[in-house]
């Protein structure tokens, strides 16, 4: 039985498709809860009740909303590119969930434990905007249309602030393995060891690039309804609408394990001496998630211009001189070699 | 290199895996759901008229100027990234090296903000 699974070709497909539902149905399975988490803060900052009728407090909303989307008629629109049409919800959804492939949940819990994980985070969450301008495209109405351009022109621009970012840590850590990413932030002082405090700075231009580059408010521009009426899923209906939706909020919690993994030391215990384990990552990326709920419940949104002024004139300069700065103190060794942490860990 | 891309196959799979779930989705729909168009509801969506014109029409060439400049930008990135990885092994002329490319970058950035390639409005 062992050998079936370790040396056969099958056994070996089959123990990778195994360990593939093992990531991808708890994920969303934890994403229905989010999602109603989601609806839940937002309301409760708007003295209202949220979803409260389905299951008990609305905890089965999610499931009851996923039932709705099956039994509904998919519309496509006259005018439409039918191929195209639908493989922009499939590259959206496809290309969210792929990034999970490298993430590591706990030491070595990892489906492939590839040497440039970050490099390939990177590379295919910038495909995901070919979702977007193809949704846009096919559709051939103007809404959709305008609501791509825009979509697209904003991802791209905050995608350069967070590539930046991450060349930061990248240089601090010596590695682009998530794995050695997180060894490097280990050290006998616990949460003061992590890179949230030398890179304070990155944090929050980071968290404010991944709002942007999610489409989430309050830089949801392409979906702003008072303008576009919904963006590029103006013509979208039934499934291919959720496949939007599901791609859209699992981009949105990939940058909340990226923050976890990057700032907040993966699965490590914040307090030394207590055990590292999975309910740390778990935690961190919960928490991030709620600061995720409670900028769309409490900022209003941005107009387009101050966005792009803020991306290209504000992040773009700040995080390409900090850079230079974590380059210079990590090469001359200042700060008591915070910023060189290489040589820990590894 | 068979063990370093024996790492990868994981990425295939969740691949095939990802593109399977969202086709199993987008066909029960399709299987389930009733299918009813009628010339009203596969119209292109329009405030109380018919569209006139195709909607695939001219757009702003600020949209395109923000796609050139992320090519610049992005490359560079692209550049750092294996610069960044090795940064514990580099003499200094590589360090300094890569100071001066940012530098050049930087004097090209401050040249198209003051020409105005970054103004939106």
């Amino acid at each position: 039985m062992a050998d079936f699974f370790m040396n056969t070709t099958l056994g070996i497909l089959l123990v990778i498709v195994g360990q593939i539902l093992l990531v991808v149905v708890p994920l969303l399975l934890a994403l229905a809860f989010l999602m109603y988490a989601d609806r839940k803060i937002w309301a409760a900052v708007m003295m209202r009740r949220g979803p409260n009728v389905v299951g008990v407090f609305g905890l089965l909303q999610s499931f009851a909303d996923f039932g709705k989307y099956i039994v509904k008629e998919i519309v496509v629109p006259a005018g439409a590119d039918k191929a195209v049409f639908f493989m922009a919800p499939m590259v959206t959804l496809v290309m969210s969930l792929i990034a999970w492939a490298v993430i590591p949940f706990n030491d070595g819990w990892v489906l492939s434990n590839i040497n440039v994980a970050i490099l390939y985070v990177f590379a295919v969450s910038s495909l995901e905007v070919y979702g977007v301008i193809m949704g846009g495209w096919a559709s051939n109405s103007k809404y959709p249309f305008l609501g791509s351009l825009r979509s697209a022109a904003q991802m791209i621009s905050y995608e350069v602030s967070i590539g930046l970012i991450i060349i930061g840590v990248v240089i601090s850590s010596g590695s682009l393995n998530f794995g050695e990413i997180v060894a490097a932030q280990d050290g006998s002082y616990g949460l003061l060891n992590w890179f949230w405090l030398p890179h304070f700075p990155m944090l929050i231009l980071f968290f404010i690039s991944a709002l942007a580059e999610t489409n989430r408010p309050p830089f949801d521009l392409p979906e702003a309804e008072s303008e576009l009426v919904a963006g590029y899923q103006v013509e979208y209906s039934s499934t291919p609408f959720l496949l939007f939706m599901i791609g859209e909020l699992v981009a949105v919690v990939l940058m909340c394990a990226l923050i976890a993994l990057m700032f907040f030391g993966g699965w490590l215990s914040p307090i030394p001496g207590l055990p590292d384990g999975i309910f740390w990552m778990i935690a961190k990326m919960g928490l991030v998630f709620f600061f995720f709920s409670m900028v769309k419940a409490i900022t209003p949104r941005y107009r387009y211009d101050q966005l792009m002024r803020l991306g290209w004139k504000v992040f773009l300069p700040f995080s390409l001189l900090w850079v230079v700065f974590v380059a210079f103190a990590a090469k001359f060794d200042w700060f008591w070699g915070v910023y060189a942490r290489w040589t820990v860990g590894v | 290199m068979e063990e370093m891309l024996r790492e990868y196959l994981p990425i295939l799979v969740f691949l095939a895996v990802a593109i399977g779930l969202g086709l199993v989705l987008i066909l029960a729909a399709a299987v389930i759901a009733v299918r009813n168009p009628d010339p009203e509801k596969v119209s292109a969506y329009e405030c109380g008229f018919n569209a006139f014109d195709d909607a695939r029409m001219k757009f702003d060439v600020r949209f395109y100027l923000v796609s050139i400049l992320f090519i610049i930008f992005d490359l560079e990135i692209a550049f750092l990234f294996p610069w960044a990885v090795a940064f514990k092994d580099i003499s200094m002329a590589g360090f300094w090296s890569m100071m001066v490319f940012l530098a050049v970058l930087t004097a090209g950035f401050a040249y198209e903000w003051k020409k105005g390639a970054l103004e939106w409005q």
